[in-house]
C-alpha cells in the first residue's frame, strides 16, 4: 500500500512537472516577414511574408509584395520557414520509458486487433513527445504496434491538453504487419541464427485472407451480432480508413498489393519497404505510397552499399513514388526529434533539399489524409510552422526560435531545457 | 547373409581362444593356431610413398610381420593372391565421438541462473572436466563402424565431446571380430578442449568465448600452482589437468580466428594444440601455417544455396557463396603451404559423403599422395602411434584397404577393409563387371541386351530394332538372372533367363517362357562401344572447376591486396587542425611514411600523389570511445566481475562494420567490454584496418582498458523477474562490489611484490594494475548518485576513474567530475529508454565541457558509429558549442581520454596520418568522407567503393549461374539463408 502511495505520489509529480502548457488559441494575426520560407512542397520562396490568423495561414508570399501586415510582426531575416514535420508510424505517447513495463502501451495482446485505437492511450503529458517541438516535429501518426494486426492509428499534434485536443485526425488507418518471407532459426534450440524463407508464410497469409472474408460475409448479414474487429476493419473497403502494410521485400509488398486489390482496400500505403525499390513500377501503376524506413540504419546485407539506406528515397522518389520517411525501430521515440536529419540524410544522397523537405512534410500529409489542411505553407492551411536559425534538415543549424501550430504559439522549452538551465546555473 | 554371420562367429570364437587363455570355456575346446595370412601380387602401398609392385603383406595376430617384395612365405600361410589390385593402409580418423553415449544433459535452464559448481572435489567450474575419460562412456557401436569401415577407416579416435576441458580419449580399431579387450588401442589418449561448455551443467560462466578463453588461461595457472602443492584442497581436474598435460592436446577451434586465438594462448603456456579446423584456413593462409600447429580438417564442404527464386536469393552474401565455391580448395590449399594436417569425418551429417567430398577436394587440386598421407601417416604422427599406424611395416596392426585400382580413381571399388587382421568385405573381391552391350540369340532371334547401372545394382534393357521391352537384371556369385516381358502388349507375361556365367564375353543359359517351355539362349559381348563411354566419362572428370580468389576479409568490400602506406599530398583544403592553428584554409597536408610530414601553405609534392582538395575540408580521423563493432562476444556475463576476460582475444576483423564505419570517417575505435557486470572486462583499442588481421588491427603499445559498469545493467533490473540472485541487486551493493575487489586486489599486489610465492590470479592481476595506474577505468555510468560513488572508491584507493563513458547525467556532477579529473564520453541525445535516462539531456555535452570536462561523444552503436560527425554537430545545436571544439568531442578528445593524444586525434607534424578527407564542411549533414586514411595508407575510397559495388554484383551474378548449373547437375542444394548481423549493444549476450 505504502508503495502505491510511493507510485501515485511520483506520477502525479511527473504529471505537475513534465509538461509545458499547451499554448493558448491564436489570439490575434501574425506577420513573419524577411525569412526563406521552405513551404514543403518544393518551392522556397527567399525574403517571404508569411501572414496567419485564428490559426489559419492568410498569405503566403513575397516580403517585396506591397501588402499589408497584419498583426504582430516577427522579423525573421537571413532565418528559415518550414512547414511543421510530421512523424508517420510512431509511436510518441504510447510508451514513456522503454524498459519500464508500466509505462508501455504500444503492443496490445492479440493477432487481428483492427478494433484497438492508439488515440485514446495518447499521452499529451509524454516528456518524450515535448522534446520532439525544438526539433521542429510537430505532428505524428500515433500507431499502435504487434500482432498481425495492430490496430487503428491517428493523427496528432503535439500540444495538446488531453487526446481530443491533440487529434487532427482520428482513426486514420489501419496497420497490418505483412507475413515474413524469411523467419529466424530459433538458435536458443541450436538452429543456425539466420533466416531462412518462412515455411508458414502461405499459411499466415490464409489466415489473414479468411479473417477478411469472415468480414466480408459478417458485414452481407444484417443480423450478425456487432463484431468489433469487422467492424474496424470494414473501414477499409469504404474507404474511412487506410490500409498501411508494414512490409520489406520485394515478394511481401508484392503479395500485399494483390491482397489489397482482392480485397477491395480503398487506400493503401506501404510501412518500411526495403525493397520498395525492386518493385517501382508496380507501385507507381498502382499509385501506392511508401512510407520508408528509418533511413539511417544499416543495409540489411553485408554486400548492400554502405549507403543503400540513404539513397533509398532517392531512388524511389525521381522514378515517381510518393515517399515519406518514417522512423520506427530501436528507440524510436526519443529518437524522432531527429526526423529532419533523415531527410537531411535523403538529400546529401541524391535528393535536392526542397524534395528531401517534402518527405517529411506535404508527401507525408498527403500519405495520411491530412494534406487538405496541413503539410506545407499554403494559404488557408493549417498555421503549423517554426522559425529555424538556419537549415533545419542539418542539424548543426536546425535551431528553432519560434514554433506555431494551428497558429499558437507553443513553447520550446521542455523537461530537458529546464534541467539545462538550472544545472547550468548551478555549475556557473 | 547367414554365411557372413557363421563366419564372423568362427573366427571370433578362434581369436578368444587364442587371446584370453585366461577364461574359462564351456562350449567346446580351446584351440590354437599360429597360421599366417599372407597377400600376395598386390600394389602395396607400405606407406603413402613407399610402394611395392607385386607385393607380400604377411600378418599373424593382427599385426604386420612382413611386406615388400621379396618375403619369404611361412609354409602355415593362407596365401591370397591380390594380383591387380591394391593394397592401402587404411585411413585413421583422429577425430571423433565414436561409441560416446550416456552424457547426462542438464536440460535447459530458463529459471534463476546457477553460479555455483554442481561438482564438488573439481575444479571450481563445472566446464573444466580433464578428469572425464572417454572409456567411462564407451559402447562400441557396430553400425557406424561399418559406415566408418566402408569409408575406408581403419581406427578411430574417439572423446566426450563436451565441455571448455573436455577430458582424455581413447583409440578403437573398427573391428566388429573382438571386442573391447583387444580393439581399443589405447583407453587414455590425448586431452580434449572446445570453447562451447558442458551439456552436463548450467553453471553461468563462462558466457561467451573470451570468457572461455579467460578461463583456459586460469585453469592453466591453477594447475601450475596446483602442482606445487600451494592449495590446501584436493582438485581431481587439476590433477587429472597435471596428469594429462603431456599428452596431445586436441582443441575444436572449429574456425581459423579461433585456432589463431587459442595458439596464442597455448603459447602463453608452453602447449601446441593440435586443432580441429573449421574448412576456413584457406582465408587467412600464412597465419594459420604461423601457428606451426597440426590441423584436423574436416570435408564437410557447403551445398549451393538453391538460387532458383530470385526474390530469396537475393539475399545469400557473397560470403557464403564464395565458401561454397571455395570451401573444397581447403585441403589444397593447406597442403601447397605445408600446414602438416589429417582429415577427418567429424561434422559430417553422413559418413558415406566422406568419399564424395575427398574425390571433390582432390578435384580441386589436392595432392593424391597428400591426400593419402593425410589419412594414414599424419594423424598417426598426431596421435604419437607412428610405429604401429599409418603404414604397414612390420609391427604395425594390420589395417589395410584392398582396392581394385588406384585409391583415389573414380571407378575404383574398395573390396575389403581389414582391421586387427580381420577382414570386412565391402564388395565382393571377385564380382565379374557385367555393364556391356550384348548381341543376344534366342530361338533364332536376335536381340541386343544392354547393361548398365552400379556393379552391384545393374540395369537391363532389351531391344531389337523395332521394339524395346522392359527387363530387369540380377547378378550374384556368376549367376545371372535376366526377366523381360513379352511383346504382347494386352497380357503381361515374363519370360525369364538364366546363366553360369564363366565367361563373361560369351555367356549362355536356359530360357524359360510363361506357358513353361524351356530353351536355351547365347549372348556375346559387343567390345566397340564400351570404349566410347569411358571416354565420355574421362573427359567429365577433366573439368576443372572455377575458384574465385581470396579476399581478405573474404566478403564483399574485402580488398584483395592489404592497402599499402602512401606519399600524398593534399592541395587546397580546409584543413581542422585540432591544434593552436584551429582551422587553416587554403592549406596543404602531406602525408608520409604513415605520419603527417607537412601543413602549410604551397607544399611541393615531389613524388607524392597529389589530391587537389580545393572545397574540400581534411581532419584528423574520427575516434570512437564507446564501440562492440569488430568483435564477437561483448558481455561476459557469468560472474559480477571479469576482469580476466579481454576483447583482445576476440576481435572480429572481418565484421563489414569496420568498412561501414571507414566510410563514416573513422579510423579508430575502443571495442568495450558490455554493462553485464559492475566489473566488465578489458577493451581492445584497434584502428580500422579493414583487410588487416585481428593482431594488426589492435594498437602497439595500446594503452590498457578496462570496462566498468553502474545503475540497471549490473543490478540486472531489465533481465527478467527470474535474475534476482546474483550480488548486486541495488546500487548500494555495487559499492560494496568495488570496495571488496579493490580491497583484494590490494593485497593480492602487495603479496606479489613482497616476493613471496602467491596463486597468479588473472581477475585480481587487472584490478591492480588499476590501483597501479598502468590501466584505466571506462565506466558505463548513468545517475549521478553512482558516478560520485565510483569517484570516491577510486580516491578511496588512490586512483582516478578515467572515464564515464555515456555518463548521461555527468551534467549533475561535472563540478566534482573536473575536481576528481575524469574525462566523459556521452552520447549526442539518447535518452527515455530505460528509467536511468530519464533526465539524460542532450545539452550533457555542453554543460560538461564548459564546467572544463573532457568531453567525447561516442555511439555504443554500429549504425550511429558510421554518423559521428553528426552526432558532434548536435553539440553545436544544444549548448552552442562552437564547431571548432565540437569536432574535438569525436577526434581529440577521446584520443586524449584513450590516452592517445600523442598518436592520433589532431593534424600534427609526426602524428600518425589517420585523416579524413570530406566532400564539405565536416559536421554537416550533406558532407561524405571520400578518402579515410590510417597509417598513411587509404583504406577506403568513395571512387574505389564503386568500383567494388559493381565487382560484387557481377560475382554474385556469376556464383548464382554456378549453383544454378550445380542445381541442374542434379547436385544438392540448401534451402537460401539470410545472414543478418545483430546489431550489438552493451547488453548483447554471445548466442552460444
Amino acid at each position: 500500500m505504502k508503495n502505491l502511495f510511493i507510485l501515485l505520489f511520483l506520477i502525479s509529480g511527473v504529471i505537475t512537472n513534465a509538461q509545458q502548457t499547451p499554448a493558448p488559441k491564436q489570439s490575434g494575426p501574425i506577420s513573419i516577414e524577411g525569412a526563406t520560407a521552405h513551404l514543403g512542397n518544393g518551392q522556397v520562396i527567399e525574403n517571404s511574408l508569411i501572414m496567419f490568423d485564428n490559426g489559419k495561414l492568410t498569405f503566403v508570399g513575397s516580403a517585396n509584395m506591397r501588402i499589408a501586415r497584419i498583426g504582430i510582426i516577427i522579423k525573421a531575416e537571413g532565418k528559415h520557414i518550414y512547414p511543421g514535420f510530421i512523424a508517420p508510424n510512431s509511436t510518441l505517447g504510447l510508451t514513456e520509458i522503454d524498459a519500464v513495463r508500466a509505462t508501455r502501451d504500444a503492443d496490445e495482446v492479440g493477432a487481428m486487433n483492427p478494433h484497438i485505437r492508439s488515440i485514446i492511450a495518447y499521452n499529451t503529458e509524454s516528456k518524450v513527445v515535448e522534446s520532439m517541438r525544438p526539433n521542429g516535429v510537430l505532428m505524428a501518426q500515433i500507431t499502435p504496434r504487434g500482432g498481425r494486426i495492430s490496430g487503428t492509428s491517428s493523427v496528432v499534434q503535439l500540444d495538446a491538453w488531453n487526446w481530443e485536443d491533440a487529434v487532427i485526425k482520428e482513426n486514420d488507418g489501419i496497420h497490418l504487419n505483412w507475413p515474413n518471407t524469411y523467419s529466424r532459426g530459433r538458435w536458443w534450440l541450436g538452429e543456425p541464427n539466420t533466416l531462412k524463407e518462412n515455411k508458414n508464410y502461405k499459411e499466415e497469409l490464409d489466415k489473414l485472407t479468411h479473417f477478411f472474408a469472415e468480414a466480408k460475409a459478417y458485414k452481407e448479414n444484417s443480423s450478425s451480432n456487432s463484431h468489433q474487429p469487422f467492424d474496424a476493419l470494414l473501414e477499409l473497403t469504404n474507404g474511412n480508413r487506410t490500409l498501411y502494410v508494414h512490409a520489406d521485400y520485394e515478394k511481401e509488398i508484392a503479395d500485399a498489393i494483390t491482397f489489397a486489390e482482392n480485397q477491395n482496400i480503398k487506400k493503401m500505403v506501404i510501412v518500411g519497404g526495403y525493397e520498395a525499390n525492386m518493385l517501382i513500377n508496380k507501385l507507381k501503376e498502382k499509385n501506392i505510397p511508401v512510407l520508408l524506413q528509418r533511413v539511417h540504419s544499416r543495409p540489411n546485407n553485408s554486400d548492400d552499399d554502405y549507403d543503400l539506406p540513404f539513397k533509398l528515397a532517392n531512388q524511389l522518389v525521381t522514378s515517381g513514388v510518393l515517399v515519406g520517411l518514417e522512423n520506427a525501430g530501436d528507440m524510436e521515440r526519443m529518437n524522432t526529434r531527429n526526423l529532419p536529419f533523415l531527410a537531411g540524410t535523403c538529400a546529401a544522397y541524391g535528393l535536392d533539399k526542397e524534395t528531401a523537405l517534402s518527405l517529411i512534410t506535404l508527401n507525408t500529409a498527403k500519405i495520411l489524409g491530412i494534406d487538405s489542411f496541413t503539410g506545407s505553407l499554403e494559404v488557408g492551411k493549417d498555421a503549423t510552422l517554426f522559425i529555424s536559425q538556419g537549415d533545419a534538415l542539418d542539424m548543426r543549424t536546425n535551431i528553432l526560435e519560434q514554433v506555431f501550430i494551428q497558429g499558437r504559439n507553443v513553447s520550446l522549452e521542455t523537461h530537458q531545457t529546464e534541467l539545462y538551465k538550472r544545472y547550468s546555473k548551478k555549475l556557473n | 547373409m547367414i554365411k557372413k554371420l557363421v563366419l564372423a562367429g568362427l573366427l571370433f570364437l578362434s581369436y578368444t581362444a587364442q587371446a584370453q587363455d585366461y577364461i574359462p570355456k564351456n562350449d567346446g575346446v580351446k584351440t590354437n593356431t599360429s597360421n599366417y595370412t599372407v597377400l600376395t601380387n598386390a600394389k602395396l602401398f607400405i606407406t603413402p610413398t613407399q610402394v611395392v609392385e607385386n607385393g607380400t603383406l604377411v600378418i599373424k595376430d593382427g599385426k604386420v610381420v612382413s611386406s615388400g617384395k621379396n618375403v619369404s612365405i611361412p609354409k602355415n600361410s593362407i596365401v591370397i593372391d591380390l594380383a591387380g589390385k591394391s593394397v592401402y593402409p587404411s585411413f585413421i580418423d583422429i577425430y571423433s565421438d565414436f561409441g560416446i553415449d550416456g552424457i547426462p544433459n542438464a536440460g535447459s535452464s530458463n529459471y534463476t541462473p546457477q553460479y555455483d559448481a554442481s561438482r564438488e572435489g573439481y575444479y571450481w567450474n563445472d566446464h573444466i572436466r580433464p578428469d572425464v575419460n572417454a572409456i567411462d562412456f564407451f559402447k562400441y557401436d557396430a553400425s557406424k563402424a561399418e559406415a566408418l569401415r566402408k569409408a575406408g577407416f581403419g581406427v578411430v579416435t574417439s572423446h566426450v565431446n563436451d565441455g571448455i576441458i573436455q577430458g582424455s580419449g581413447l583409440l578403437v580399431a573398427l573391428t566388429n571380430d573382438e571386442d573391447n579387450s583387444k580393439r581399443i588401442l589405447d583407453d587414455h589418449l590425448g586431452l580434449f578442449y572446445g570453447t562451447s561448455k558442458s551439456k552436463t551443467s548450467n553453471q553461468s560462466y563462462p558466457t561467451s568465448l573470451m570468457g572461455a578463453f579467460a578461463l583456459l588461461r586460469q585453469v592453466n595457472l591453477d594447475a601450475q600452482w596446483y602442482a606445487k602443492g600451494n592449495m590446501k584442497v584436493k582438485d581431481r581436474a587439476l590433477e587429472a589437468f597435471l596428469a594429462n598435460k603431456n599428452e596431445v592436446q586436441f582443441f575444436n577451434a572449429g574456425s581459423k580466428n579461433n585456432a589463431l586465438r587459442l595458439d596464442k594462448i597455448g603459447d602463453g603456456f608452453n602447449t601446441q594444440y593440435v586443432f580441429l579446423g573449421g574448412g576456413d584456413e584457406f582465408e587467412l593462409i600464412e597465419n594459420i601455417k604461423n601457428t606451426n600447429a597440426n590441423f584436423i580438417i574436416p570435408i564437410n564442404f557447403p551445398e549451393a544455396y538453391d538460387m532458383e527464386d530470385p526474390l530469396l536469393a537475393r539475399s545469400v552474401s557473397l560470403e557464403d557463396m564464395r565458401m561454397w565455391n571455395q570451401a573444397p580448395s581447403n585441403p589444397k590449399v593447406l597442403s601447397e603451404n605445408n600446414v602438416p594436417f589429417a582429415l577427418t569425418t567429424y561434422d559430417l551429417k553422413k559418413t558415406e559423403t566422406f568419399h564424395t567430398n575427398l574425390m571433390q577436394a582432390i578435384a580441386y587440386g589436392l595432392d593424391k599422395t597428400k591426400a593419402l598421407e593425410a589419412l594414414t601417416t599424419v594423424p598417426a604422427r598426431i596421435i604419437g602411434k607412428s610405429n604401429e599406424l599409418g603404414h604397414l611395416k612390420p609391427g604395425a596392426y594390420a589395417n589395410f584397404l584392398i582396392m581394385s585400382g588406384e585409391i583415389f580413381d573414380k571407378k575404383t571399388v574398395l573390396y575389403q577393409n581389414w582391421v586387427n587382421g580381420h577382414k570386412s568385405e565391402i564388395n565382393a573381391m571377385d564380382i565379374t563387371d557385367m555393364r556391356a552391350d550384348y548381341a543376344l540369340t534366342m530361338d533364332g532371334a536376335n536381340y541386343t541386351l544392354k547393361i548398365s547401372g552400379e556393379v552391384e545394382k545393374l540395369k537391363a534393357e532389351i531391344t531389337t530394332e523395332e521394339d524395346s521391352y522392359d527387363a530387369t537384371v540380377k547378378f550374384n556369385d556368376d549367376w545371372l538372372q535376366l526377366v523381360f516381358t513379352t511383346k504382347d502388349s494386352i497380357k503381361q507375361e515374363f519370360i525369364r533367363l538364366v546363366s553360369q556365367v564363366k565367361n563373361p564375353s560369351n555367356f549362355s543359359g536356359k530360357v524359360f517362357y510363361p506357358n513353361g517351355k524351356t530353351s536355351s539362349f547365347n549372348a556375346v559381348k559387343n567390345n566397340s562401344e564400351e570404349q566410347i563411354d569411358v571416354k565420355k566419362e574421362e573427359d567429365k572428370a577433366e573439368e576443372t572447376p572455377k575458384i574465385y580468389p581470396v579476399t581478405y576479409p573474404n566478403l564483399a568490400f574485402g580488398p584483395k591486396e592489404t592497402p599499402k602506406q602512401q606519399t600524398i599530398l593534399f592541395k587546397n583544403a580546409t584543413v581542422w587542425t585540432n591544434e593552436q592553428d584551429g582551422v587553416l584554409e587554403q592549406t596543404d597536408v602531406l602525408i608520409k611514411d604513415g605520419k603527417i610530414s607537412k601543413i602549410g601553405k604551397n607544399l611541393s609534392a615531389g613524388n607524392a600523389m597529389v589530391v587537389d582538395a580545393t572545397g574540400k575540408h581534411i581532419t584528423a580521423g574520427i575516434i570512437d570511445e564507446h564501440s562492440h563493432i569488430a568483435t564477437t562476444s561483448v558481455n561476459e556475463s557469468g560472474h559480477n566481475s571479469t576482469a580476466e576476460v579481454t576483447i583482445e582475444d576476440v576481435v572480429d576483423a572481418e565484421d563489414i562494420d569496420i568498412y561501414r564505419n571507414l566510410a563514416g570517417g573513422v579510423t579508430s575505435i575502443q571495442i568495450l567490454h558490455g554493462s553485464a557486470n559492475p566489473i566488465g572486462g578489458r577493451s581492445a583499442i584497434i584502428k580500422l584496418k579493414w583487410g588487416q588481421t585481428a593482431d594488426q588491427l589492435i594498437y602497439k603499445n595500446s594503452p590498457k582498458f578496462i570496462k566498468f559498469a553502474l545503475g540497471e545493467n549490473v543490478k540486472q533490473s531489465n533481465w527478467g523477474d527470474f535474475n534476482t540472485t546474483r550480488f548486486p541487486q541495488t546500487r548500494m551493493g555495487v559499492e560494496q562490489v568495488y570496495i571488496n575487489y579493490f580491497q583484494r586486489a590490494k593485497e593480492y599486489d602487495a603479496l606479489k611484490k613482497s616476493g613471496k610465492p602467491y596463486r597468479k590470479d588473472l581477475e585480481l592481476e587487472t584490478l591492480a594494475e588499476i590501483l597501479n595506474k598502468e590501466r584505466f577505468i571506462s565506466c558505463h555510468s548513468y545517475v549521478q548518485s553512482e558516478i560520485n560513488m565510483l569517484m570516491k572508491v577510486a580516491e578511496q584507493f588512490n586512483f582516478n576513474i578515467n572515464t564515464f563513458t555515456h555518463i548521461l547525467e555527468g551534467y549533475k556532477v561535472a563540478d566534482k567530475m573536473v575536481e576528481h579529473g575524469v574525462g566523459g564520453s556521452t552520447f549526442s541525445d539518447w535518452w527515455a529508454y530505460k528509467f536511468e535516462v530519464n533526465d539524460a539531456i542532450p545539452y550533457n555535452a555542453a554543460i560538461m565541457h564548459n564546467a572544463g570536462v573532457t568531453v567525447a561523444i561516442n555511439s555504443d552503436d554500429a549504425e550511429m558509429s558510421r554518423r559521428l560527425n553528426q552526432e558532434a554537430a548536435k553539440s553545436v545545436k544544444y549548448g552552442g558549442i562552437s564547431e571548432e571544439e565540437a569536432w574535438k568531442f569525436v577526434t581529440l578528445n577521446p584520443a586524449k581520454l584513450l590516452h592517445l593524444d600523442d598518436r592520433v586525434g589532431s593534424l600534427k607534424v609526426g602524428k600518425d596520418a589517420d585523416v579524413v578527407l570530406w566532400s564539405g564542411h565536416p559536421m554537416s549533414i550533406y558532407t561524405k568522407a571520400e578518402k579515410t586514411i590510417i597509417d598513411g595508407a587509404v583504406y577506403f575510397d568513395i571512387e574505389t567503393d564503386k568500383q567494388l559495388r559493381e565487382e560484387v554484383q557481377k560475382e554474385k551474378n556469376e556464383l548464382t549461374t554456378l549453383m544454378l548449373q550445380a542445381k541442374n547437375k542434379g547436385l544438392k542444394t540448401k534451402p537460401i539463408e539470410k545472414k543478418e548481423k545483430e546489431l550489438l549493444h552493451c547488453d548483447s549476450i554471445d548466442q552460444h
